[in-house]
């Protein structure tokens, strides 16, 4: 899934100040943590909060999509007439995508995009193991990917910075090619 | 393998070399690590390392700095050229400009994580890695193109490339799989990463035999505990034997600094002169790569103690 970290409210706020009818667009794809009508409706009641408490309120209203990067649904699911502006619970692509199909209306993203990743509980600490580089190697090293979960992205790793199965680079990132290896010897056939 | 460089001449010739290392600083003036690379020829170093924005601090250009060493010192350099700083458009037209220029040998690395170093803000590039370049320069020398077939155009460059090894790593097995993609992309001479303990080397120096590529092992006789602890703390891998830094700690009791250092120095080439004697028996160890940057007192008479 993509994975995505809200904006400071602050941020959002500064693209939304000339605006004051705005339609917040969630997404019920595949970003992560989920950014769909519940989460979009917190974030359209927070930005009325601080419109409010500021002096200068704004008509805001809370919506979403089945996923954001198809512009056909776009197109079929939203309307987006009486708004001024449009902000995305979208990743980087949907706000995109939502920005192609409605270009006179300015759309702003409430997140910022880190990474295709995983998480091991549900709504808990998110991974990345996924670079979508288009070569994809899991078939011949024990379907762990050495390049998205090295720090220098190295086929051919480790490199000397690592020590004691751990990167140098402070991340706590494990040493990926001994797991690699360890995987490929109690998987291979015969074992 | 051809051997173009006169390092490469002599470790095919079946000679022990020695090896040096030199870095330039984030200046324009060259004359410090030019006098030091001076010593370093008059004590029989046959071509010495020029490092290329070691630890990810910024410095001088090493294909500049490689290029002006060995043409007013005479000492033959060893470009190091690192793939976290340049893609491989650049990497390719660093090794033709090196080539042009009369260089003979490159060390292929990786480099440490821009995030290390004095730039943490930086964009680490690593668009090939040290296994990547190797085999982008062994193309260019044997086939006369790059890595996507384009074909460079006259005389091939004539440079041997080189890698990094790491006796330290643990597991060593590891190690041993990374240097055989190595030495299948085209590696033709190995320098290693700091060893203290001759029995990492020599384990290591087995475990590698079977590549058949020479090998010089890193040595840095330290001038201080300081030094010696630094290596035994923070560089990662690296293992300083229990007793050297228990004679290290007691030098630094000496008060007076001559005694100090006379003391420090014959250590040294007591220690690494038994520990050269050592490797030099294993079949893979072609010689000695000492990393003394800024301590000539030690090459020279160590180098003596082991003819």
């Amino acid at each position: 899934m993509i994975i995505t970290k809200e904006k400071p409210l602050q941020e959002i706020l500064g693209f939304l100040k000339p605006y004051k009818k705005v339609l917040v667009v969630g997404c019920d794809g595949c970003v992560q943590p989920p950014r769909s009508l519940r989460e979009s409706e917190r974030m359209a009641s927070l930005i009325e909060l601080a419109r409010n408490s500021s002096g200068q309120p704004i008509q805001i209203s809370a919506t979403t999509v089945s996923r954001q990067c198809c512009a056909e649904g776009l197109q079929n699911q939203l309307s987006v007439e009486g708004y001024e502006a449009l902000l995305s619970m979208a990743c980087g692509v949907g706000v995109q995508v939502l920005n192609s199909v409605f270009p006179s209306m300015p759309t702003f993203p409430a997140q910022n995009t880190v990474f295709l990743g995983y998480e091991v509980k549900r709504e808990g600490e998110m991974f990345e193991n996924c670079r979508a580089c288009g070569e994809c190697m899991l078939g011949e090293t024990g379907g762990i990917c050495p390049v998205t979960r090295c720090a220098k992205g190295l086929m051919n790793g480790p490199c000397g910075g690592c020590v004691e199965g751990k990167c140098e680079v402070p991340a706590e990132i494990r040493n990926w090619k001994g797991e690699v290896v360890q995987t490929l010897k109690t998987t291979a056939p015969g074992t | 393998m051809k051997p173009f460089s006169h390092l490469m001449k002599a470790i095919s010739e079946g000679k022990f070399v020695y090896t040096g290392e030199l870095e330039p600083h984030r200046s324009l003036d060259l004359s410090e690590v030019e006098s030091w690379a001076r010593t370093l020829k008059e004590a029989g170093i046959l071509a010495a390392n020029v490092t290329d924005n070691p630890r990810s601090d910024s410095a001088i250009s090493s294909l500049v700095a490689s290029y002006l060493i060995q043409r007013n010192t005479g000492l033959e350099t060893i470009y190091q050229l690192r793939t976290a700083d340049r893609n491989r458009l650049a990497l390719l037209s660093d090794v033709l400009g090196a080539a042009a220029l009369g260089l003979k040998n490159i060390l292929a690395l990786t480099g440490d994580h821009t995030r290390t170093g004095t730039t943490p803000s930086s964009k680490p590039v690593f668009d090939l890695d040290s296994t990547g370049l190797i085999a982008l320069i062994h193309r260019m020398v044997h086939e006369g193109k790059d890595l996507d077939g384009n074909e460079i155009k006259g005389p091939r460059p004539e440079i041997n490339v080189g890698g990094a090894a790491n006796p330290n790593m643990d597991p060593l097995e590891i190690e041993v799989l990374k240097l055989e993609r190595k030495a299948e992309a085209g590696a033709e001479f190995f320098q290693t990463q700091v060893v203290f303990d001759v029995e990492v080397a020599r384990r290591f120096l087995r475990e590698i035999e079977h590549l058949k590529v020479p090998t010089l092992i890193g040595i840095f006789p330290p001038r201080s505990y300081g030094q010696a602890e630094f290596f035994d703390k923070y560089v990662p891998g690296v293992r300083v034997p229990r007793p050297f830094m228990e004679a290290f700690a007691r030098f630094k009791e000496i008060g007076d600094k001559q005694k100090r250092s006379e003391k420090i120095n014959e250590y040294n080439v007591e220690y690494f002169s038994s520990f050269i004697r050592e490797v030099k028996r294993e079949k893979a160890c072609a010689g000695i790569h000492i990393m003394a940057v800024g301590y000539p007192e030690v090459i020279r008479p160590l180098m003596e103690s082991v003819k």
